[in-house]
């Protein structure tokens, strides 16, 4: 297993380069010349030259890129064009609210998708199952960005029982977690009943109902474990999504995170900080796809065992 | 000793040989209209299409013309679904604004397509370290997360519904790559191939005349299915401001107006979103159905 991981880990170091080559050159195809926008409007020659030869920007390409990657490794993902921050500096203090929606998220996600899709699996093609997949199908269709704003004209409108925008407390949370939650749930709840009607098939699980077993012994114990194993990885990629997402969700309801500071900085030209917060979040998920991997090792190695 | 020998009549085959390529055809055609839902998925999308090639014709007002004294009026038998902010037809802008959100989606999968296709047909008929290079390279594209590598493109090449159309294709390029060289290894290993290329055939003619017209499904499907999160993203774009600018009736930004005046006209709101959901779930419930179709274990 050690073994797993350290390749697992190994494995993923030139995707990681990878990255910072993608985000790198495609902050190239900014039209004009860099030092201009870097140096602000209505900068002096001077000026401009000194940005261009402070930041080497006179230097060939691949210099430049060897140098921007040897920063990223020490942590220096740049200055902000609006305010002169440190482009990480600002990630971290909004990095936290974007993990506690994105941790919200993938609870609803997980609960609410494994439950609906348990509840077709057991009666397939009953008017439950039916109705449970058509809800599911058009929690894949609705635009989070829509639904987000149906939920807060009729929670927070309407009722009055949630507030409409901000991040204080945990009532809060409701409304942009289940905003980003719903399309995952949906897909996780069609993932686990397509994945719990091939287990339920089996020979073994025919075999535990010869046994004379109770019916929820053989789906909670026998069958959703096995059913489990593909649902971990649509989780695991349900996290991207998710992490896109939250610019979508985090711009509708006003809260202050990595999502909304990229957009923000989009709107204003900064371009260091939308480098450092793609270039972040995309290595967010890098790390969170090696642990989706580990787990999913774990678990199913778990199962062989048994 | 004697020996027996039997002589059988030869059998003649009088069964008629129908030509593959139309009973599979037929075949698919005849699972769709089985699958019910398949068939509410195609209609609803041809509903749109409709609309989008007559919203001229179809719609009562200007999508562009302010009438202030119109403005945030309820649904009425005058403006059925009401009227914006600036007081235009809600209804008369989500017609002309369907040609903006299908012709967004459809340019995206398309430039997504194109290049995926290629890059996964030379990845899976070479193989080697062309295929390790250009799947590598989908590797890196399919790490960043959702649509933050749209965002990225957008934010050097500037908020337009163009650049929209590329960030929101580019992000399709390796899902089409990876399908498309799974099914290109598969297809290269059939003796057909080999029979072709001993005959003479040079790499292009195999891969664009042999291989491509047989991988044809998995892309359709996959095109399909793409084309629902293509209008969701380039919609989501333009709610951002990143995409069509006001007073463009595209769906995204029409929602962007509806989301000022959600308290007090919610209809603003509620219509374009309802006009994407409907559309993106044609596309889901008929690309579900084109995948049983074509796959032909749903036909046992």
């Amino acid at each position: 297993m050690l073994m797993f991981i350290l390749r697992r880990i190994l494995q993923i170091v030139p995707v990681i380069i990878g990255v910072t080559f993608v985000v790198f050159f495609i902050m190239q195809l900014v039209p004009g010349d860099p030092a201009v926008l870097l140096a602000g409007e209505g900068a002096s020659k001077e000026a401009i030259e000194a940005v261009r030869e402070q930041l080497g920007l006179n230097q060939p390409l691949y210099i430049q890129y060897f140098e921007y990657l040897m920063n990223v490794f020490k942590g220096d993902l740049g200055v902000s064009l609006k305010n002169s921050q440190p482009v990480l500096d600002e990630i971290l203090v909004r990095l936290p609210i974007t993990i506690e929606l994105a941790f919200f998220s993938i609870i609803i996600t997980v609960v609410l998708g494994m439950t609906a899709g348990i509840i077709s699996a057991v009666k397939p093609y009953s008017l439950t199952d039916v109705s449970v997949m058509l809800v599911a199908l058009l929690g894949i269709s609705l635009p989070s960005f829509w639904l987000g704003l149906m939920l807060m004209y009729f929670f927070s409108v309407k009722l009055q029982i949630l507030p409409v925008a901000g991040w204080d407390s945990l009532l809060h949370v409701i409304l942009p977690a289940v905003t980003l939650g719903a399309g995952g749930a949906a897909i996780v709840a069609r993932m686990t009943r397509s994945s719990m009607l091939e287990v339920i098939r089996q020979d073994y699980i025919r075999t535990a109902r010869a046994k004379g077993l109770r019916e929820h012994i053989i789906i909670y114990k026998h069958a959703l474990r096995n059913a489990l194993i593909p649902v971990i990885t649509v989780v695991g990629l349900q996290f991207g999504a998710l992490l896109g997402g939250t610019v979508l969700v985090e711009s509708i309801f006003a809260i202050n995170g990595l999502g909304r500071m990229i957009v923000d900085a989009i709107r204003t030209r900064d371009l260091p900080m939308v480098q450092g917060g793609v270039l972040f979040a995309s290595l967010i998920f890098v790390v969170v796809n090696l642990f989706v991997d580990v787990f999913y090792r774990i678990f199913n190695k778990r199962i062989e065992l048994n | 000793m004697s020996v027996e020998v039997k002589t059988e009549q030869p059998t003649v085959i009088t069964q008629s040989i129908s030509n593959p390529k139309e009973s599979k055809l037929k075949d698919f055609l005849s699972i769709l209209m089985i699958n019910k839902a398949a068939m509410v998925g195609g209609i609803i999308i041809l509903f749109y299409i409709f609309i989008a090639l007559f919203a001229p014709l179809l719609a009562p007002y200007s999508p562009y013309d302010i009438h202030l004294e119109n403005k945030l009026m309820p649904p009425s038998a005058d403006h059925w679904l009401g009227t914006d902010d600036k007081g235009r037809d809600i209804l008369s802008r989500i017609l002309y604004g369907s040609r903006l959100s299908m012709g967004v989606g459809f340019a995206a999968v398309l430039f997504g397509a194109f290049f995926g296709i290629i890059f996964g047909l030379v990845a899976g008929y070479y193989g080697k370290w062309v295929d390790s290079i250009i799947m590598r390279m989908m590797d890196i594209m399919l790490a960043f997360p959702g649509i933050l590598l749209a965002l990225a493109i957008i934010a050097a090449l500037g908020p337009s519904l163009i650049n929209v159309t590329i960030a929101v294709g580019a992000f399709s390029v390796p899902l089409f790559a990876r399908i498309v060289r799974g099914s290109t290894l598969e297809v290269k290993r059939l003796e057909y191939i080999d029979a072709i290329r001993s005959l003479g055939a040079n790499d292009l003619t195999i891969i664009f005349k042999h291989i491509f017209p047989n991988i044809l499904s998995p892309i359709i499907v996959q095109g399909t299915l793409r084309l629902a999160t293509a209008i969701l993203s380039a919609a989501g774009l333009s709610f951002l401001g990143l995409g069509a600018q006001p007073p463009s009736p595209e769906w995204g930004t029409m929602l962007s107006i509806g989301r000022d005046f959600l308290f007090s006209a919610p209809y603003v709101a509620l219509f374009p979103g309802l006009a994407i959901s409907i559309l993106v779930l044609g596309f889901n419930i008929f690309g579900d159905g084109l995948r049983d179709a074509f796959d032909p274990r749903m036909k046992k």
